[in-house]
């Protein structure tokens, strides 16, 4: 039960990252956006499914209380800042959607609100995840690094880093969905954004060999987990191929492949720990009969229920946006 | 313990959570409405239905927008503020609000794009369906949160070990009878915020003599609803009150502001409650056995007055006292003009009669202030506990915030909140002001696959007057 829902919040985690990764990657993109055309193309090619992405994070945040209620009451107030920051800035890019197109004199403030808040909404999590990694002083089961303990350089370092790979998913999306100018633009944007991302993974993981963080023992440990590098570099071939030949499809797929080789090391390095070197999943898990109660109806029902819906959203508005008249 | 950083926590809760409820007080009900008016059209084929149905569903959309972003935060406010609470009752809020968001938030998300995004996209049929899931998510929504709610009020079906709430019963939890007066309670103030909202723009609409056709289907379902649904809301409001006398004197004995019990008790009408010197200045009463009758349906009931309640477990009286006769205010206010209203228009008078039109316009806050007062209420007259009788509110709170961190969250939450409410209240009004007209998008039998909607970005304000075709 412990494992099934452990299992649950890395996939909710997973979708959020690759699913509001790139609308997130397309707000930021949309502040390099030169003209209005452009903007309301990229804001189109998310607007219909940002929503359901976005719901993903709050699936993270729910089952995270309800089955490790412990890890839940840690995190977030020793994140309490970053929290903040994260919040106001996805509060400021969600109205963005709704309001910009009904802004006469303000859209300027609708366009600036919408690419700050997702550059803000990423750099907090690229932030969070480097100062999991880099582990957070807890004693007792108890954060006690103050208001500002989970800051870091590399911390800093990872947040940079999730803004990179947040923006290629992102010019990914574009290119999947759009035509023309905004097209050819991300197409340009990608092996930029690519080698900046490669780059900053080499960085973290020179960063985390020479602090000698406790993690990279994992990896020294558990050698089968070089499988997951092996994926993403065997997709990093690939997008590199698909950009060559500028394969409309591919190339989102790849990144995203990227994105989850990447989680998975990650995910697998932390286990069994859930806060790496302080709480592990069993501490962590809440007793059995909230588990239960969760997985008779929610996990085993609703959740496949919830993978439909996504689904639908997605085929209901698949192929290519067209420039004109999308708005409402 | 920062009592500081307590103060300013419970400030920045208790602001945005009363933020937030404004809206899904309001999409709720509206969200029913359109589900209703998008059926009627598709079964009568009225033109007017669909006109009706385009325009409030614009203004859905900005509201819900504001929603959902405030709702996100509530989401994270529980850990980052509450952590002692989140521990403490994770095992059983958690698998609340995990409930909430699965069945209630994917399904709002996924339809509420089909709904804006999707009219040409996909079957009439389809499109229906959509409107009834999103209309169904909301309810799931208010379901689960009321559930969770309750459970706050009145904890029930679980064992304290070691310091956590560890269920063992749920149907204990979900079917207490607290959870089923108080889910109706809620679901009826949004259907009746809808309704009054929806109203009051045709009476406007009607006075500018504008876009008559639309304003007065407007005007005739929202008050003829309203006039429905108020006795049946007074009757679950008075439901409310037998689970508060039952279950949480001290929140009876702070709404009558009674100091002393008694047998068979008086009722307190109006009064300034003085806690220094426990008694009620310039009070206005009722003699006994009023307080009995309407407490608890009884001549000679007992009542329990604040000298059987120590002191320390005393809520602050005036909040409680005074947001409930705030509440029952708007609800008679509002029980008045849905009966006048609805009695007119079945003579045939109501759109001729200016005063009851100006009346029914400006009424549109009630629903609002009745909804968030009958929250200060319940929440407010909770205290000084946040699980009733088991964690105490000042021992809830992450035990290091800091008394600056939580004044950086309030102030940053203000200041955003402020704007966003702002600009949202500055856009809903356009869109009121400029009224259910403009381009309508063809009929959906014949939308074009994989185009999407060419729906209106027109500038609401221009343009006025126009008038559907075959009206």
């Amino acid at each position: 039960m412990v494992t099934y829902w452990a299992l649950l919040l890395a996939v909710s985690i997973l979708l959020y990252v690759l699913l509001d990764g790139f609308d997130l990657g397309v707000g930021m993109l949309f502040g390099l956006a030169r003209s209005d055309e452009r903007r309301d193309a990229m804001l189109s090619a998310v607007a219909p499914i940002w929503d359901g992405n976005e719901t993903w994070l709050v699936v993270t945040g729910v089952i995270l209380w309800g089955a490790f209620p412990v890890v839940y009451a840690t995190l977030l107030p020793a994140f309490y800042l970053p929290l903040l920051v994260m919040l106001a800035g996805l509060i400021l890019r969600g109205v963005a959607f709704e309001f910009r197109h009904k802004a006469e004199w303000a859209r300027r403030v609708w366009d600036w609100s919408f690419a700050g808040g997702s550059f803000a909404a990423t750099f907090i999590q690229g932030v969070t995840v480097g100062a999991l990694v880099e582990g957070l002083p807890i004693e007792n089961g108890q954060y006690t690094g103050g208001d500002f303990g989970w800051f870091s350089p590399f911390a800093a370092l990872c947040g940079v880093a999730l803004c990179l790979g947040y923006a290629l998913l992102g010019a990914c999306w574009l290119v999947k969905k759009c035509e023309t100018e905004v097209r050819d633009i991300a197409w340009r944007q990608i092996p930029f954004l690519a080698v900046g991302v490669l780059a900053s993974l080499v960085i973290v993981f020179i960063f985390a060999l020479a602090e000698n963080l406790p993690l990279v023992h994992r990896w020294i440990e558990r050698p089968y987990l070089f499988v997951f590098p092996a994926i993403g570099a065997a997709a990093a071939v690939v997008l590199a191929d698909s950009v060559r030949r500028r394969r409309d499809a591919w190339p989102f797929y790849m990144v995203a492949l990227i994105f989850a080789s990447a989680f998975g090391t990650l995910a697998i390095s932390f286990w069994p720990y859930m806060i790496p070197g302080a709480i592990t999943i069993d501490e962590a898990a809440a007793p059995h009969s909230s588990l239960t109660f969760m997985f008779w109806g929610a996990g085993l029902f609703v959740f496949p229920l919830m993978l439909i819906y996504t689904v639908i959203s997605y085929h209901v508005f698949r192929g290519k946006v067209r420039t004109t008249a999308s708005n409402y | 313990m920062d009592l500081t950083a307590l103060l300013l926590s419970r400030l920045q809760f208790a602001f945005t959570v009363s933020f937030h409820i404004i809206f899904p007080s309001f999409t709720i009900g509206l969200a029913a409405w359109l589900t209703v008016l998008e059926a009627l059209h598709l079964a009568t084929g009225r033109p007017a239905y669909r006109m009706v149905f385009e325009f409030w569903l614009k203004i859905f959309g900005v509201a819900f927008g504001l929603g959902v972003v405030s709702g996100i935060v509530m989401a994270f406010e529980f850990g980052t503020n509450w952590s002692v609470l989140s521990k403490m009752s994770g095992p059983i809020q958690g698998p609340l609000l995990s409930y909430e968001t699965f069945t209630a938030f994917m399904l709002e998300a996924t339809f509420f794009g089909v709904l804006i995004f999707g009219r040409s996209r996909v079957p009439a049929w389809f499109y229906l369906f959509s409107t009834a899931m999103v209309a169904l998510g909301t309810t799931f929504s208010a379901f689960w949160i009321m559930v969770n709610n309750s459970w706050m009020q009145v904890p029930v079906g679980y064992v304290m070990d070691h310091g956590v709430a560890v269920p063992n019963d749920w149907v204990k939890i979900i079917f207490s009878p607290v959870v089923w007066v108080r889910f109706p309670h809620m679901l009826l103030a949004a259907y009746l915020t809808g309704a009054f909202c929806v109203a009051a723009t045709g009476a406007w609409y009607m006075l500018r003599g504008r876009s008559v056709a639309e304003a007065g289907i407007m005007l005739r379902m929202g008050l003829w609803l309203a006039a429905v649904l108020i006795p049946v809301q007074l009757i679950f409001g008075h439901f409310n009150g037998e689970y508060v006398v039952h279950y949480q004197p001290s929140k009876m004995a702070a709404i009558e502001a009674r100091w002393h019990s008694e047998k068979p008790a008086g009722e307190v009408l109006l009064a300034w409650p003085d806690v220094t010197q426990r008694r009620n200045l310039f009070a206005v009463t009722l003699p006994a056995p009023f307080g009995s009758l309407i407490d608890s349906d009884s001549l000679d009931a007992a009542e329990v007055g604040f000298d059987s309640i120590p002191q320390s477990d005393w809520p602050p009286v005036a909040i409680p006292f005074f947001s409930f006769r705030i509440m029952v205010g708007c609800g008679i206010a509002m029980l008045a003009l849905a009966w006048i209203g609805s009695y007119l228009n079945a003579k045939g008078r109501l759109d001729q009669n200016r005063i009851l039109l100006w009346l029914t316009f400006c009424s549109f806050p009630l629903p609002f202030i009745a909804t968030l007062t009958g929250w200060f209420t319940a929440e407010v007259g909770r205290q000084p506990w946040t699980v009733y009788g088991v964690l105490r509110t000042a021992d809830a709170m992450t035990p290091f915030l800091t008394t600056r961190a939580a004044t950086i969250s309030l102030v940053v939450f203000c200041a955003v909140y402020v704007f966003i409410f702002a600009f949202g209240t500055l856009y809903i009004y356009r869109l009121l002001r400029g009224g259910p007209v403009g381009p309508l998008v063809l009929p959906p039998s014949a939308a074009v696959p994989n185009r999407p909607m060419s729906l209106a970005d027109q500038r609401p304000a221009s343009g006025l007057g126009h008038h559907v075709p075959g009206e």
